[in-house]
């Protein structure tokens, strides 16, 4: 990984390149890279491989990729041609395609593309204060950021998801008084539904806060309080919990 | 002379006050009095916060000369309200640092007693060799090898680890022991040993079963003080009843209890024993879903409702896990030459003779491995047993009823010991392992992985000689349908509907009217019959 992303990072003019994670399918792992240009918050290029040397680059995710997407249950198979055979799933929306002309079945790539999509959307988090947005409206870093406190550290209402906000309209006015609105532009964890659906853990003697996702089972936000450090990586099957609810 | 020009000397000379070397030396009067007026205009006060403008420069330059971070001029808005903060910060900081410092030193304390242990040894060791030496393993050489295939703590926890374990043994009497893996929870993880102790150690279970024993004396007693007081009001009809027959638990070092575990949730805390699994609650943990929240007494809500608290639920999940996914290179363990035939086989041996297949065949073909522990039935045990059995105790009616219920539960057979996995079944189209080499780029090294499809995140290694499991994960099975929670049973009966109980509808005013004019007429006929008998006589 070390030696291919800089190249990836060269071809593609990227700002910034990280590992996104690794999503097991039976057969096979599939390796996530994301790469973004100097507004943070513009849709990510994400790129996958199958062996961590040679990255291919995976088209945007349209509407219609992710309403198919969520339709398909169980495992990735590991091999990005393999097609799922909707008119099993979801005879409706085969039947549409085959009228529309094309064959009713999903790829593997774009179920990849899909589920990617969906986590980043779900539970792509950052600490807040991270990241600033400029009165223009793109954002970015804050060099300012100095970490979160310990006691910040623990709540969830430090931690933002990373996506266009959706409650943020719906605070009250006392609430969004108190507001900073170049570092407050994004929905906090606090009211994510089901209640408890992130697990907030202190390890090594309280120098590292872990936030772990119930949601999709293998997304790990860490966190280095009082430092820059933060990041979030998934290692997983690719499949929602959808069971939460039971669980808790 | 016209309007002189700028270059001539004289300029400006018709107008008042001006000085013809202005340029050169300026008035120090008017520039004194400007610059002491802008002075003054910044150290006016603000009315609302008691800081003024000048000091607050002062202030910030101060601190970007002493900090000098790079690109000032994009962070100079912040920097400045940092400074305006600082003025309030000053009062509460003292109090914050006190608080912030227990949580990180009361690990590092935590951790530096695991070090400081070592130097207890020196008089274990005395005792050790009079016991025989139990087995510590080799925490960091596993976790070097599962570090090939990407799974595992990082090298801090292992080394934490295995210095914990290392205490435990000091502590119990214990014969083997191995690292069995970790679950994740909500609040805490659960670090867990998988331990086995050394004989005398079970005859604590024992004294517990009759300490129940006794108690259930005591409260037959009591029932049947309460029956006499009962009989002699009118009893309500007795419920037919009969909860099934409870299975009872396996013994200590056999099936499901073949291993004592032991957890904590993190290496220097204090490690807890796991009661041992009774087939009702193995029976209804394959029934339900829950996160473990890392508190061992937590109570587990659910539907069916659970026996037991968290401790009970993670020893079932965890007897499960290792039934379904505890392999080891096929003919690494044999069956001792004089076992009976029978599927009651429970002990293997270490074969001598074995010969490690070579990585790339324990990669293509999972007929390279087999299960070493042996899988659990639908009743809750390794080894089947009839219930009927137990009814020796209870009346003999009971047994004669018992005995028609016995032919509708057949004896169950699970698959015997040491079967390749190669015949484990698959979900759908996913098959119930997933086999890898560590690296293709130096074959003679790499190491073969085995990944168990059926409990995400169960691990198992290969390389020669030496074979590993492990687990690292939430604690679930994977299902690929979502988890249906299991419908409540239907409402019993009341009771049997009789005569005697069995409401009628009332009679209605009409037949009501006929039944006292059906009865008035044979009143009269029997008034008459007897005053024809009076008139006779």
């Amino acid at each position: 990984l070390a030696a291919s992303l800089p190249l990836v990072q060269r071809d593609y003019r990227f700002e910034r390149v990280w590992f996104w994670g690794c999503i097991q399918g039976v057969r096979g792992a599939y390796y996530i890279a994301e790469g973004l240009g100097p507004d943070r918050a513009a849709p990510r290029s994400r790129l996958y491989s199958l062996n961590c040397l040679d990255w291919s680059l995976l088209t945007p995710a349209t509407k219609e990729m992710l309403a198919l997407a969520e339709q398909v249950k169980g495992r990735f198979q590991g091999d990005p041609s393999f097609e799922y055979s909707l008119a099993e799933i979801d005879s409706e929306t085969a039947a549409r395609l085959v009228q529309s002309g094309k064959e009713p079945v999903i790829k593997e790539e774009a179920r990849l593309i899909a589920t990617i999509e969906q986590i980043d959307r779900a539970v792509g988090i950052v600490p807040r204060g991270a990241f600033v947005k400029t009165p223009l409206g793109s954002v970015h870093e804050n060099r300012h950021f100095e970490g979160l406190s310990l006691v910040e550290a623990k709540k969830l209402s430090s931690y933002f998801h990373f996506t266009e906000p959706v409650n943020l309209k719906n605070k009250t006015l006392l609430e969004k008084a108190d507001l900073d609105p170049a570092t407050d532009f994004l929905d906090s964890l606090e009211h994510d539904i089901p209640r408890g659906s992130w697990s907030i853990q202190l390890e090594k003697g309280a120098t590292v806060v872990v936030l772990r996702s119930l949601l999709w089972l293998g997304l790990t936000f860490y966190h280095v309080p009082m430092t820059k450090q933060f990041g979030y990586v998934y290692f997983g099957t690719g499949e929602k919990n959808l069971d939460l609810p039971f669980m808790l | 002379h016209g309007p002189y020009q700028p270059h001539e000397p004289g300029y400006g000379l018709d107008q008042p006050g001006y000085n013809p070397y202005e340029d050169e030396i300026p008035d120090p009067q008017a520039r004194m009095l400007a610059i002491k007026n802008a002075k003054a205009y910044l150290l006016k006060t603000s009315t609302k916060s008691g800081l003024n403008l000048y000091d607050h420069f002062a202030n910030i330059l101060t601190k970007i000369l002493d900090e000098q971070p790079t690109n000032t001029v994009d962070i100079i808005e912040n920097i400045s309200k940092d400074v305006k903060w600082a003025q309030f910060r000053k009062k509460m900081d003292t109090l914050r640092d006190e608080h912030l410092i227990p949580p990180t030193f009361e690990a590092a304390e935590k951790c530096k007693a695991l070090f400081m242990k070592e130097g207890g040894e020196e008089e274990h060791d005395e005792l050790e060799e009079e016991m025989g030496q139990p087995s510590l393993p080799n925490v960091m050489e596993t976790a070097f090898y599962f570090e090939q295939a990407g799974i595992g703590l990082s090298k801090d926890e292992s080394y934490y680890i295995f210095l914990a374990l290392k205490n435990l043994i000091n502590v119990q009497p214990i014969q083997t022991c191995r690292f069995w893996g970790k679950i994740l929870g909500l609040e805490m993880n659960y670090i867990i040993a998988e331990v086995q102790l050394r004989e005398g150690e079970e005859e604590e279970e024992t004294g517990e079963e009759g300490d129940e024993t006794a108690a259930e004396g005591q409260k037959e007693m009591g029932e049947a003080e309460e029956d006499e007081q009962k009989e002699k009001a009118p009893e309500p009809p007795k419920s037919t009843y009969k909860p099934p027959p409870e299975v009872p638990k396996e013994s200590n070092g056999t099936g499901t209890n073949k291993y004592v575990y032991f957890v904590c949730n993190e290496p220097g805390k204090p490690w807890v024993k796991l009661p041992p699994v009774t087939p009702a609650q193995i029976v209804c943990a394959r029934q339900i879903k829950k996160f473990f929240t890392g508190r061992l007494d937590a109570p587990v809500v659910s539907f069916p409702p659970f026996p037991g608290n968290e401790a009970n639920y993670l020893r079932a999940q965890i007897a499960r896990i290792s039934a379904g996914t505890h392999v080891s290179p096929t003919g690494f363990y044999q069956f001792p030459e004089d076992e009976e035939e029978e599927e009651g086989a429970d002990t293997y041996e270490e074969n001598p003779e074995f010969e490690p297949p070579p990585v790339a065949e324990m990669v293509e073909s999972l007929a390279t491995w087999a299960h070493h522990v042996k899988g659990i039935l639908k009743q809750g045990r390794c080894v089947w047993i009839n219930p009927a059995q137990k009814s020796e105790e209870n009346d003999e009616e009971d047994e004669e009823e018992e005995e028609e219920e016995d032919e509708e539960q057949q004896e169950e057979r699970g698959p015997p010991l040491l079967t390749l996995i190669s015949e484990d079944e698959g979900m759908k189209n996913i098959p119930a392992w997933t086999a890898q080499a560590s690296t293709n780029l130096i074959p003679e090294y790499s190491v073969a992985i085995l990944q168990s499809n059926r409990w995400p995140g169960a691990y198992a290694f290969a390389s020669g000689r030496k074979f590993e499991n492990i687990y690292f994960g939430w604690g679930h099975k994977y299902s690929p349908e979502n988890h249906i929670p299991a419908l409540p049973p239907p409402a019993e009966a009341e009771f049997p509907s009789e005569p005697g109980i069995t409401e009628t509808v009332d009679p209605t005013v009409e037949e009501e009217m006929a039944f006292k004019a059906a009865q008035e007429e044979a009143l009269a006929e029997a008034e008459e019959g007897e005053d024809e008998e009076g008139e006779d006589d």
